[in-house]
């Protein structure tokens, strides 16, 4: 492990395993309280917010992005709920017009506007640039101990880290009410756990690790990553914690081989080009869920 | 310009597609609205995401074989097959593990897309991939369309219809009553796989007009939208047909006319107009109409209130009810009785007596839930002339044995 994969390889992959882990973390309570497909519908709607910010100050840089990107999310989780409770409309249809509309609306804003000159474009929102994020000025290993080099990481390799680690306390700190009101809503009310404001808490995390995740490494990978390793991890144990600490597991695992297996695959079998590493990844994520659906000890409904 | 193409008069290939986007439209409206009332919207969005690595390998085949790439056809029926497979895996998590549905909806929509993007980035290198242009199934693209394929578009998009026209009852009998159905004999499974082929038939045709990413709101947004304006199944179903037929056609006439525009986040937008205005102005259902009767419901409630109070000479302290009693005319502004007033509050009251008598005489098992508030209708529309003569009766037999 020289110099060259400290510059090349090591920040693009703890990039992606701080953004798997971040994502992997709220999916676990979305999949027990069925609101698995949030995470869908959040990474459609990140389009239309990132291009909307993009409009308003012209340039391509975070803030404005992170802000427009989270704004469009709350701005969706809002009509859906609008849709539902007004029109009687029953969650994932609701769920299903706000995301596509919004989504139709982004990819309209974005060819209708003069973006050619910077790097935005629809396949960019979806497959992320995972591979680009390089940290060139380090020389190797001893890089991580120069303040100099530290300070010309890739500014996505800090925010995630930020997101992990934000994401991790909450589940610390909120770990009862959380488990509460996955398994039994109606219990947690009762026992007077703020169930509402935990359950919307729970959605603005999950929000918040796609947005920062999405900018790194593109929504496939983050729709992945709330639910295959969780789900994975569900059928393979019937203990909460042991389900939270296996899904984190999951995701750096199916991280690490998907990362190797994308850029370093193919070069060893003597082909030229590497494939795409965030693709990669969710793919092993699925390959990981498979396994877990024919062998897992849990996977039945009734144990 | 917008003239010609709603007219269908800009030429050979794109009337074609502005027809097959049409007939697309009213496909997806019609199987949609299936969809929808099994509660099944979002199974459509695994279904179009799992066509991707289809599309990936169907390519990556041909061009082994030496054939073109780029064939519709063979794109299509990979694409169709790797869609199936998803559906099956879907349906397979579901059943056989205790994953919900959504969970397995969004891990293979996911993990399919993106093996179909890993696929992709194999065929960018490759010699014959670099035109191959499978990103514009992405978002769809009639641009540069074939007539050939076109037409095959249009052809399918017939078929689909009229298989959705020939198992129409069956259909929408299972969707109407499930249970009921099975006792005659109609099989809810096999309903519900004629529905989803439909449904993957709808999402194939529709990659190279709506994109695969965006053809699932035409498979929703119709149905939803028609909804409002029904309770029955047969008007939903004609309504969301429309509703898709009309997106489908405006939507890629718009498209034609202007270049550059893809044609899917046009079409979808137009779907979403009318879901709009289905959502605020649908009678009975639409927000309008709900606000509506929400307003006028308050308004009986503080009148019925208010007349009470007057007939039994109980001050009123509430602003709203006294504003609305002054609006009426049946107090004045210095909050005397008027003659109009002093007859109503009568009226109010006796009608109050001889509901709540009413409710007293009914039977346990007759008792109706909280839902109704028999005070604010009036008991003369609502029973026959000799119960308001028993209950009258009742009433003046308790006033003698008060007294």
């Amino acid at each position: 492990m020289g110099s060259e994969f400290v510059a090349l390889g090591l920040t693009p992959i703890l990039i992606a395993a701080f953004a798997s882990m971040a994502c992997a973390l709220p999916g676990n309570f979305l999949v027990l309280r069925k609101q698995a497909l949030i995470g869908d519908a959040i990474s459609h709607v990140v389009l239309p917010g990132i291009v909307v910010a993009y409009l308003l100050t012209g340039k391509l840089s975070t803030w404005p992005m992170m802000i427009g990107a989270a704004g469009a999310a709350v701005t969706s989780v809002i009509l859906i709920e609008m849709i539902k409770r007004l029109g009687q409309i029953e969650y994932g249809a609701a769920m299903g017009v706000v995301f596509t509309a919004m989504f139709a609306a982004g990819v309209l804003l974005l060819e209708q506007s003069d973006t050619s000159r910077v790097h935005l474009d629809v396949e960019h929102a979806l497959f992320g640039n995972l591979e680009t994020l390089i940290w060139l000025q380090s020389d190797g290993w001893a890089s991580f101990l120069r303040f100099e080099d530290l300070a010309q990481l890739p500014p996505q390799f800090v925010r995630m880290f930020m997101v992990l680690l934000i994401t991790s306390a909450f589940t610390y700190v909120f770990w009862r009410p959380l488990v509460l009101i996955s398994f039994d809503e109606a219990y947690a009310r009762t026992i007077g756990a703020r169930a509402t404001i935990i359950g919307f808490l729970l959605v603005v995390l999950a929000t918040m690790a796609a947005v920062a995740a999405f900018d790194a490494v593109g929504s496939i990978i983050v729709i992945a990553m709330i639910l295959c390793p969780p789900a994975t991890a569900r059928l393979l144990t019937n203990d909460i914690k042991t389900q939270v600490l296996l899904s984190l597991f999951l995701a750096l695992s199916a991280t690490l081989v998907g990362y190797i297996t994308a850029g370093y695959l193919p070069l060893w079998l003597g082909f030229s080009n590497t494939l795409s590493a965030a693709g990669m990844i969710a793919t092993v994520s699925g390959l990981l869920l498979a396994i877990s659906a024919i062998y897992g000890r849990h996977r039945n409904r009734i144990t | 310009m917008l003239g010609d193409a709603l007219s269908l008069s800009l030429g050979y290939n794109a009337t074609l597609v502005t027809l097959g986007a049409t007939l697309l439209g009213a496909a997806a409206g019609m199987a949609g609205t299936f969809l929808y009332l099994r509660k099944n919207a979002l199974i459509s969005d695994a279904i179009s995401h799992a066509t991707l690595p289809g599309l990936g390998i169907a390519f990556l085949i041909a061009v082994a074989f030496g054939w073109d790439g780029r064939q519709l056809a063979i794109l299509l029926g990979g694409s169709a097959l790797s869609a199936a497979l998803g559906l099956y895996f879907v349906n397979w998590l579901t059943r056989e593990t205790r994953l919900t549905q959504d969970t397995a909806i969004g891990c293979i929509l996911s993990v399919s897309f993106a093996f179909g993007v890993v696929l992709f980035t194999i065929i960018q290198v490759l010699p014959a991939g670099r035109k191959a242009g499978l990103e514009s199934f992405l978002l769809g693209s009639t641009a540069g369309m074939l007539y050939s394929d076109a037409l095959l578009i249009l052809v399918l998009s017939i078929i689909t219809a009229l298989v959705l026209v020939v198992f129409l009852r069956p259909i929408k009998l299972v969707t109407f009553d499930a249970s009921y159905s099975e006792t005659l004999g109609i099989s809810v499974r096999r309903v519900d796989f004629i529905i989803l082929t439909l449904t993957l038939a709808v999402t194939v045709l529709g990659m190279k007009i709506v994109g695969l990413i965006l053809i699932v709101a035409l498979l929703i947004i119709p149905a939803v939208s028609a909804r409002f304006w029904s309770e029955k199944t047969d008007i939903i179903l004609i309504t969301s047909t429309a509703f898709g037929a009309l997106s489908g056609y405006i939507g890629s006439a718009i498209s034609a006319v202007s270049a550059g525009l893809p044609t899917g986040p046009i079409i979808v937008l137009c779907a979403f107009g009318f879901f709009l205005i289905s959502f605020l102005f649908a009678p009975k259902r639409g927000v309008l109409a709900v606000a509506l009767k929400h307003y006028q419901f308050q308004k009986t409630v503080h009148l019925t209130q208010g007349l009470l109070s007057l007939a039994l000479r109980q001050s009123i302290y509430e602003p709203k009810t006294r504003r609305l009693l002054q609006r009426f005319g049946y107090i004045r502004a210095d909050g005397v009785v008027t003659e109009v007033g002093k007859s109503l509050a009568a009226k109010t009251l006796l009608n109050e007596k001889r509901w709540s008598y009413w409710q007293e005489t009914l039977r346990e098992s007759d008792q109706f839930d909280g839902q109704v508030v028999f005070s604010l209708m009036d008991i003369e529309t609502k029973l026959t002339q000799d119960q308001i003569l028993l209950i009258d009766q009742g009433l003046a037999a308790r006033k003698g044995k008060k007294l």
